[in-house]
């Protein structure tokens, strides 16, 4: 369950960053979470209601985009969608896969109250 | 961060193009890495294990594969050619501390609590009350799990994963992640593979296939055969000019 400290990692994030711009709460957050980045979604959902309560995530919105995961074969140079991380290249059964996305995880960005307006 | 030692690093940097929106809302680009904080910590650590040339190892594995019972072998065998120290990642209890304390090797238990897994900030506390000597190999037993250890750096040199035979051969494709991150697979037990069905060379094609630069080691720590293998390897690794 190191889904739990993801989502403590990011209530962090968030509330540092809100902090910063003077806000006390985040209306809307964005985050990149790869499909091979070693999040299970089902197991983050759960960890994300326990780990924003009483924090400035409490009642954000969530946009989490699915970046897919895409390889290139290093030795035949194709690029190949993939869906874990040891996919073979289609065209040669090559294993040796640079992984070019899919592993992201990562804050994008926060919808605060502007105060300065 | 840390209200103890003040050990979070407040590394800001700001971006300077937040937007404003009409509506009395501002959107603020943050773009970092949710595992930023873990991963500067665990650089922290990488650099002060490099600045007294010692080789920190990370040793995950599912609970039950012979880590604790590997370590201790390998230091009560190796004692005199390399010195070791050990921390010790658990939930609860200090039964693997003792084991290895028995050995005469200085050691520290971290305990999670309800944690799965070792994260770079345990580490450093660990280590800042440890007196770690230059020259030294240091052994971190991981919380046993396959699963979420994966994904935290803690500043370890290389990652080892264990797995025994008395397992699945196909846990490399189970849990892939934590195979692509390590960089040497122990498949430990092998003095029972006459008592169990579990194939040696499937399990090593499967980690290969999750990570094809992999080195394998199969040995035993109940009867010795294999040990030789990763002795040779931890002082290939030592000997390595820092």
């Amino acid at each position: 369950m190191h889904e739990l400290s993801i989502v403590m990692s990011i209530v962090q994030i968030a509330s540092k960053e809100a902090n910063r711009n003077g806000a006390s709460i985040v209306d809307e957050i964005e985050l990149d979470i790869g499909v091979l980045s070693g999040v299970e979604m089902d197991s983050f959902d759960f960890a994300w209601q326990q780990g924003v309560k009483d924090s400035v995530l409490h009642q954000a919105i969530r946009h989490v985009n699915r970046v897919p995961g895409k390889g290139r074969c290093l030795d035949c140079a194709t690029e190949f969608p993939m869906q874990q991380l040891y996919d073979a290249c289609p065209a040669c059964n090559s294993q040796l896969v640079d992984i070019l996305s899919g592993r992201e995880l990562s804050v994008k960005t926060l919808l605060v109250p502007d105060t300065a307006s | 961060m840390c209200a103890t030692c003040g050990c979070g690093p407040e590394s800001h940097h700001h971006h300077g193009h937040d937007h404003h929106h009409a509506s009395g809302k501002k959107i603020v680009e943050v773009e970092k890495d949710i595992l930023h904080e873990n991963n500067l910590l665990a650089q922290r650590n990488r650099g002060f294990f490099e600045g007294r040339n010692i080789l920190a190892l990370n040793l995950v594995s599912s609970p039950g594969s012979g880590k604790t019972s590997l370590l201790e072998r390998t230091l009560t065998d190796m004692k005199g050619e390399l010195s070791f120290a050990v921390i010790e990642g658990d939930q609860q209890t200090t039964n693997d501390a003792d084991r290895i304390h028995a050995t005469g090797t200085k050691v520290t238990q971290i305990n999670t609590g309800k944690g799965c897994h070792l994260d770079a900030h345990m580490v450093l506390h660990a280590v800042q009350g440890m007196k770690l000597e230059a020259d030294s190999v240091l052994f971190i037993e991981n919380v046993g799990n396959l699963v979420c250890p994966a994904m935290f750096d803690l500043g370890e040199q290389e990652r080892v994963v264990v797995i025994s035979v008395t397992e699945g051969e196909d846990k490399p494709l189970k849990y892939p992640d934590m195979f692509h991150s390590s960089t040497l697979c122990i498949i430990n037990k092998i003095d029972l593979l006459p008592y169990v069905r579990f194939d040696v060379e499937k399990a090593k094609q499967y980690a290969r296939q999750v990570n094809p630069s992999l080195e394998i080691i199969e040995l035993s720590c109940t009867s010795g055969e294999g040990m030789q293998l990763w002795y040779e390897w931890l002082k290939s690794k030592v000997l390595q000019p820092a």
